[in-house]
């Protein structure tokens, strides 16, 4: 089994200085994934580099929850979008090259 | 170096209440924070500059210096420079900002303010994004494999996935200019560039390439082997086959990114080739088989 390494939410909000509440909303919408151990929240570390962002955009542009899960929701759309820009730009490319 | 005019950068008037420079500064960062705009160059220049206008105006001390002295900013450190002589202000050192290093301010905030602005509070900010373009060859990018990056002096080992696209970006979290005051690390972002190759051609998951096979194997059929980037595949050859005969080779293609065990087909257009060189007996059996239509 493989195994994740957890931070404590408490240390998280200690050290960015965020509310707990923060972190229990953003677990309760699905934007990043929350376990709890021994009665403590706890974040895998490698959703820290996403929970940071959220920490940005919540405390430093002012967006609430629900604000921060259309962001979220319409920068996948458009990281699968431009994914597939640059195949379909491939595919164009052998066509051309087909064509010279 | 021009007068910067942080108030149009903002979009307020001069008169602007520090709310008004907090809610215009709020809308702009909205929209050009690097967070809202990964990877896009533009976007982060202009959010440096309405950084650098928040940083100005929503400072009481420094606002005031910039509209005492103005499109005279020149001279503001000879003036500044007697004034402190009577009172000596407490300055901090050097300190970053929003995503960007010291030499991201302009040269104007600099000549003004100095380097760092003499900020005197310690914000934390979020290091600089880095960019790297990495080559790989169509065969590299079919397997998973691990390659050793040097960026910025720093050697990161990557796991490179099968199945990356010519042109597709992925992001290192963290792995980019470090933060400042405690602020988080920037993000690298890989841009692999897949060379194209002399005998495949990708389409997605699919491969395609042409195989020639002789006048006698396309007419009375038969077997022809083709090398594909997984080995040789021995095909059977149907009798009349017609140049331009595509067949698909199911599983043979390129594996699906961060889709263990699937891969996409391979498309194989044959070619006759027609024999030259006719030696006198098989022109005239090529004639007898013409005058026998």
């Amino acid at each position: 089994m493989a195994t994740q390494d957890m931070i404590t939410a408490k240390e998280f909000c200690i050290h960015h200085n965020v509310e707990i509440s923060f972190i229990q909303s953003l677990g309760e919408s699905g934007l990043i994934e929350v376990t709890h151990i021994a009665e403590e929240i706890c974040v895998p570390v490698q959703q820290l580099p996403q929970l940071e962002k959220m920490v940005r955009l919540y405390y430093e542009m002012d967006i609430n929850m629900e604000g921060i899960e259309t962001i979220n929701h319409l920068l996948n759309r458009m990281n699968s979008m431009q994914q597939q820009i640059v195949q379909l730009q491939n595919k164009l490319q052998v066509y051309k090259d087909d064509g010279e | 170096m021009e007068f910067i005019d942080y108030y149009k950068i903002l979009g307020v008037e001069k008169n602007a209440s520090e709310d008004d420079i907090k809610k215009a500064y709020r809308k702009l960062a909205r929209k050009l924070h690097p967070d809202l705009n990964p990877n896009d160059k533009e976007a982060h220049q202009k959010f440096q500059q309405v950084n650098e206008a928040n940083e100005v105006l929503s400072d009481p001390e420094k606002r005031k210096k910039y509209d005492q002295y103005g499109k005279d900013w020149q001279h503001a450190d000879q003036f500044e420079q007697q004034r402190q002589s009577r009172s000596r202000t407490q300055q901090s050192g050097p300190q970053d900002y929003a995503g960007f290093g010291d030499q991201d301010f302009s040269s104007f905030f600099e000549s003004m303010f100095g380097q760092g602005g003499g900020r005197q509070q310690q914000t934390k900010f979020r290091g600089q994004d880095y960019n790297a373009e990495l080559q790989l060859s169509l065969e590299a990018a079919m397997t998973t494999h691990q390659q050793v990056l040097t960026v910025n002096g720093k050697n990161i080992r990557i796991t490179i996935p099968a199945g990356v696209e010519n042109g597709q970006v992925i992001k290192l979290a963290g792995y980019g200019a470090p933060g400042v005051n405690g602020g988080p690390a920037g993000d690298l972002y890989i841009t692999f560039s897949i060379a194209v190759h002399p005998i495949f051609k990708r389409m997605g998951n699919d491969l395609y390439m042409n195989a020639t096979i002789d006048l006698y194997t396309a007419l009375l059929g038969g077997e022809t082997t083709i090398e594909t980037l997984s080995g040789k595949v021995k095909l059977t050859v149907a009798p009349e086959t017609q140049s331009g005969t595509k067949i698909r080779l199911k599983g043979k293609g390129f594996p699906v990114y961060k889709k263990e065990g699937q891969q996409g087909d391979l498309y194989v257009t044959y070619t006759v080739e027609l024999p030259t060189h006719l030696s006198e007996k098989e022109k005239a059996l090529f004639t007898e088989l013409k005058n026998l239509k």
